[in-house]
């Protein structure tokens, strides 16, 4: 049976809806037409996707409207006459068609301090309890869809929130992180707070809803995250223990990671700038094997050549090569 | 658009593939304080490795403490026909636990047992419950954890130079198309980013293939759109050798039904955890289908093999954990036999062999799988299953304790999924994962060692990258001559699904190019001008359709006589394949460059199954349908010269006598010739 679609194509120079009239068969799933259309009428449709079963988070877009995976988005979820629009996931910019650039998320990962092994507990020697790695393992399940991402007021258009909000995937790693039973850092809700805009959220519980993975991202992650915060804040011990013995922590943890954003021009990780805000040349380039740029004649050749190296023919005396 | 630009990296290592493999490499390589580089075709934690459900194989005896490497060993090497290579899957065997356990380290959770340690489960093969595992999402928590490690490496990175980027750095949706070469050193790789198109170029010493399967060559695959054979084809190319390829495993249990996610697997573990396998008849099919080697183990009565799973020290496991070959096939006699599902597969039941809550909480993602794409609730009706292309175990010949390719090559390095001998003729479920792990971190830290030796970088030559760019850039060169061209109204492409109509079709294309896997096809750019370039995806389903038919399960000598025939025909089509829409993330263009890949690995999978007349593993062969001790003690070596594919015998090595000290008389004389066992009596 015949299907129509519509399809957002174009690039971050701008772009329109397209028509599509295209075969649907019994049991297909959105991501099957979008492959149908590259197969048939438009092969250069960009769009990612790797497993097609909902579990590598590739195939984000937004559904007539609703972010979704496109992969586990069934045809026969919709009318028989409805007609299907799909747009790319709009909190990002546009690289072709239904391709974004997420590279704020991975940026946002990196600004996440990591886990902290326990010290002085040998690899082999870790011991959990399947009750308490439980709640650490919910948030583990995140594909990394970057939907609640996209679907979240506080960036969804509002660009300029984007340095301050790590947003909701990256709250719930800052939780799986604080319930982790051998972490060894307790300031995470602090940091949350502190660095990644969890002030931001109202609890809208948006981005919950669309996650294809059923993590209770509010629920489970944020509400108690808030909560702890506020007692921690106003509980004078608390605090002043934190004053005591976090201090260093925090500050490495804050101070350290800028929140400054490259612009989004780019889907991989961005280099290092060579200047940096402060007008500097980046200390990496010191570590690096050279300076400056490659050199276009590799990296083992000195100037001057010693002259037998050198081939040059004279444009009215060839015999002297 | 952009001009051909390229983009120059120094590197000391470069990882191409970001899956388990890829990135245990590059932690080890950055630990040894290489500037390393990750390459990976789709964005970072995507890989592959994601999808991995059941576990990870690891004798750490939690589950059941007479567990060890040995066990383990000896599991392995009866899963693999005894075809594997001995020395890797002891070092496997031995180094498994260490690997898992660094893991929690880096922040994994695993399940755990009832005192706290990492639970194990029962999968295919394995004599005792031995995976680690996350419900039934482990490569997730696998992939997961090791990226985040590399974000901490990177943090720590920064907080030392300023930089994340300055001793690791992850280039994501970038493409590797050719290694470049300076003698018979490796001295980068050349490849474009997804994203924009433009090209870059990395010179390093050394390079760690990571880059995983090949299974997009068939129609029904669990594997995604990043299987294409790249790592294989690029080793071929630069000169090293491919082993054991005419073993690729089916799984036994993809989905049937909808149409559109047939292929897609179902995890090992829903037997592992007591599913069974019927026929429309509704009988347990499994029990008639011991094969004579693993009798002794499985049990024969349907009430013994139900005890097993309370009690497994004194009953003997259900035939439905034989090895997946085992179950393959014998799901595809019972389907030929008539006594399939409707959808052609048979039934998978877990309904009513646990509760539903248990069921839930132990396949928590399958549940979920099937209630979202089929409509179908686990805990209510049973499955359709039936087999789905799933792993190759041939791939990259490589000395098994530092990782190194064999061949004419220095420098290059293989992990994973690419690298072959370590699962002989078939892959035990969960030892994938594990491989991963072992073998990643020794690539990664051999890469660095050789690093270290060499005297001057080796550096690529300017001819060579030209020469890149040039096959690179050649298929959209081609659909543009092709569509200025006079005759660009008759239609591209032949109907989709006929392999049948693709011999037609080629006498179309130029007979006289056929080097379309050597570095040189280039020149049919300029020449196709006249000609209507192919479209990508009609040649990748035909491909598809000659590999899915002639080379699939079941075997056949003349089959595979016209899958070589056919290979070589698309390989004229290949050289002509265009793609429109200029260089910024083009889909077509990407699988047209693919293209190339996939069909000269596939030509060694047909070659080397055309050659080996005997069944085994993942080869069965229905006009030598028995296994044959002679065979076992042959590998069937690919390599490439001039645009062929040679292939030669090579003896595989033999196991050290303690080793071969494992296994009882009489396991091995089900394996080893009678001169082989005459010379293990001596000793
Ligand atoms: C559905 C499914 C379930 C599985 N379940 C299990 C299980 O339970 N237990 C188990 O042990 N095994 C399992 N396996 C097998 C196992 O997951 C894979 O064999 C393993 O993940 C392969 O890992 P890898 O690191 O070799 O490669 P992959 O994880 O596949 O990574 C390959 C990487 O290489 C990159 N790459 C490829 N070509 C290029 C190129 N030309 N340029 C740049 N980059 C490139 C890709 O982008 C990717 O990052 C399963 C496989 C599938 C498909
Ligand atoms: S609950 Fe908070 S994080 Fe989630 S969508 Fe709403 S504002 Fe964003
Ligand atoms: S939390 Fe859910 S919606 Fe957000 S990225 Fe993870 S899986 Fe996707
Ligand atoms: S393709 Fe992996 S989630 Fe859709």
């Amino acid at each position: 049976m015949k299907r129509h679609f519509r399809v957002w194509r174009g690039d971050a120079s701008g772009g329109d809806l397209r028509d599509f009239d295209v075969e649907v068969n019994e049991g297909e799933v959105v991501l099957d037409i979008i492959h149908r259309l590259q197969a048939t009428q438009a092969p250069d449709l960009a769009c990612r996707w790797n497993c097609k079963a909902g579990k590598c988070g590739s195939c984000s877009m937004e559904i007539n409207g609703k972010p979704r995976l496109g992969c586990m988005t069934r045809m026969s979820t919709f009318t028989d006459d409805e007609t299907i629009t799909v747009t790319p996931i709009r909190t990002f910019p546009v690289i072709r068609d239904l391709v974004t650039d997420v590279s704020f998320n991975y940026e946002k990962a990196r600004e996440t301090p990591a886990f902290a092994p326990p010290p002085g507990v040998a690899p082999g020697e870790y011991r959990m309890q399947q009750v308490d790695v439980e709640r650490s393992q919910e948030f583990r399940k995140c594909i990394e869809c970057f939907l609640c991402q996209n679907t979240c007021h506080v960036i969804r258009d509002h660009d300029e929130n984007k340095p301050a909000f790590s947003g909701p995937r990256y709250f719930i790693r800052a939780a799986e992180l604080d319930m982790h039973p051998l972490d060894d850092r307790s300031d995470r809700k602090e940091y949350a707070q502190a660095s990644q805009g969890l002030g931001y959220c109202n609890i809208t519980k948006c981005c919950t809803e669309v996650c294809p993975e059923h993590i209770k991202i509010t629920d489970n992650a944020i509400i108690p995250m808030k909560e702890r915060v506020v007692d921690r804040r106003y509980d004078p011990i608390v605090w002043l223990g934190r004053k005591i013995f976090r201090r260093d922590q925090l500050e490495s943890a804050d101070g350290a990671v800028p929140t400054v954003n490259p612009p989004m021009s780019s889907a991989r990780l961005p280099e290092g700038p060579p200047v940096g805000p402060d007008g500097h040349m980046e200390i990496a380039e010191l570590s690096a094997p050279t300076q400056g740029g490659l050199s276009p004649f590799g990296e083992d050749l000195s100037f001057p050549l010693p002259p037998e190296y050198v081939s040059y023919h004279h444009p009215e005396r060839p015999s002297e090569a | 658009m952009s001009d051909n630009k390229i983009e120059r990296h120094l590197y000391d290592v470069v990882v191409i593939g970001a899956g388990g493999a890829g990135l245990r490499a590059a932690i080890e390589a950055r630990l040894a304080g290489k500037r390393t580089a990750i390459i990976s075709k789709s964005l970072f934690g995507k890989a592959h490795t994601v999808m991995a459900e059941g576990g990870a194989a690891a004798a750490m005896g939690n589950a059941n403490s007479r567990d060890n490497w040995m066990v383990h060993f000896r599991d392995t090497m009866r899963g693999g026909k005894f075809l594997n290579n001995f020395r890797m899957a002891e070092l496997h065997a031995k180094e498994a636990p260490e690997r898992i356990w660094e893991l929690e380290t880096y922040g994994a959770l695993f399940d755990r047992t009832k005192d706290g340690k990492i639970s194990q489960r029962n999968f295919g093969g394995h004599e005792y419950p031995r995976l680690a595992h996350v419900g039934d999402r482990t490569g997730l928590e696998l992939i997961r954890t090791l990226q985040q490690k590399i974000v901490s490496l990177q943090q720590e990175d920064f907080a030392a130079t300023g930089s994340y980027d300055s001793r690791i750095r992850v280039f994501q949706e970038t493409t590797i198309t050719e290694l470049m070469l300076d003698g018979d050193r490796v001295a980068g790789a050349f490849g474009y980013y997804r994203e924009t198109g433009e090209f870059l170029l990395f010179e390093a010493p050394a390079v760690v293939l990571a880059t995983g399967g090949v299974g997009r060559s068939y129609k029904v695959t669990s594997n995604s759109w990043e299987y294409t054979g790249d790592g294989h084809a690029l080793a071929l190319r630069a000169g090293a050798t491919l082993i054991n390829m005419e073993f690729l495993q089916f799984h036994p249990t993809g989905m049937v039904w909808p149409p559109s996610v047939k292929g897609i697997l179902v995890t090992e573990s829903v037997r592992g955890d007591g599913g069974v396998l019927r026929n429309s008849d509704n009988k347990r099919f499994m029990f008639d289908y011991v094969p004579d080697v693993f009798r002794k183990q499985y049990a024969e009565t349907e009430e013994e093999a139900d005890r097993w799973y309370a009690d497994p020290d004194n009953n003997r496991r259900p035939p439905e954990l034989l090895p997946r070959d085992e179950v393959a096939r014998a799901i595809n006699s019972e389907v030929k036999a008539g006594r399939g599902s409707p959808a052609g597969g048979v039934f998978l039941d877990v309904s009513t062999r646990l509760p539903a809550e248990q069921i839930i909480r132990r396949l928590p993602s399958m549940h979920h799988q099937f209630k979202e794409l089929a409509d179908v609730d686990i805990t209510k009706e049973p499955m359709e299953v039936g087999p789905t292309c799933h792993y190759v175990m041939g791939g990259v010949e490589v000395d098994p304790d530092t990782g190194a390719a064999f061949g004419r090559v220095q420098g290059l390095f293989a992990a994973g999924e690419v690298s072959g001998g370590m699962h002989g003729s078939n892959r035990l479920g969960g030892n994938s994962l594990s491989d991963l792990l072992v073998f990643g971190k020794r690539a990664g830290e051999h890469a660095s060692a050789y690093v270290d030796t060499l005297q001057v970088r080796p550096r690529p030559a300017k001819v060579d990258v030209a020469a890149a760019v040039e096959v690179a850039l050649a298929p959209l060169v081609r659909a543009a001559a092709s569509s200025t061209g006079s005759s660009a109204d008759s239609s591209t492409g032949s109907s989709a699904d006929s392999s049948t109509g693709s011999s037609a079709d080629s006498s179309a294309a130029p007979s006289a190019d056929s080097s379309a896997g050597s570095s040189t096809a280039s020149s049919a750019a300029s020449s196709a001008g006249s000609l209507i370039a192919e479209n990508p995806y009609t040649l990748q389903q035909d491909l598809q359709a000659v590999m899915g038919d002639l080379v699939g399960i079941i075997r056949r000598e003349g089959e595979l006589t016209d899958a070589l025939k056919r290979l070589h025909e698309l390989r004229a089509r290949v050289a002509n394949v265009g793609a429109t829409g200029g260089r910024r993330y083009n889909p077509g263009w990407h699988l047209a460059l693919d293209l190339r890949n996939m069909l000269v690995v596939s030509e060694c999978t047909a070659r080397a199954a055309l050659e080996r007349e005997e069944s085994r593993g993942g080869h069965t062969r229905e006009d030598f349908p028995a296994m044959n001790p002679t065979w076992r003690r042959i590998n069937l070596v690919c390599s490439l010269s001039f645009g062929e594919v040679h292939l030669e015998h090579k003896p595989v090595p033999a196991m050290r006598a303690e080793l071969l000290a494992l296994f009882e008389r009489s396991e091995l004389s089900k394996y080893l010739t009678d001169e082989e066992l005459a010379e293990v009596e001596e000793q």
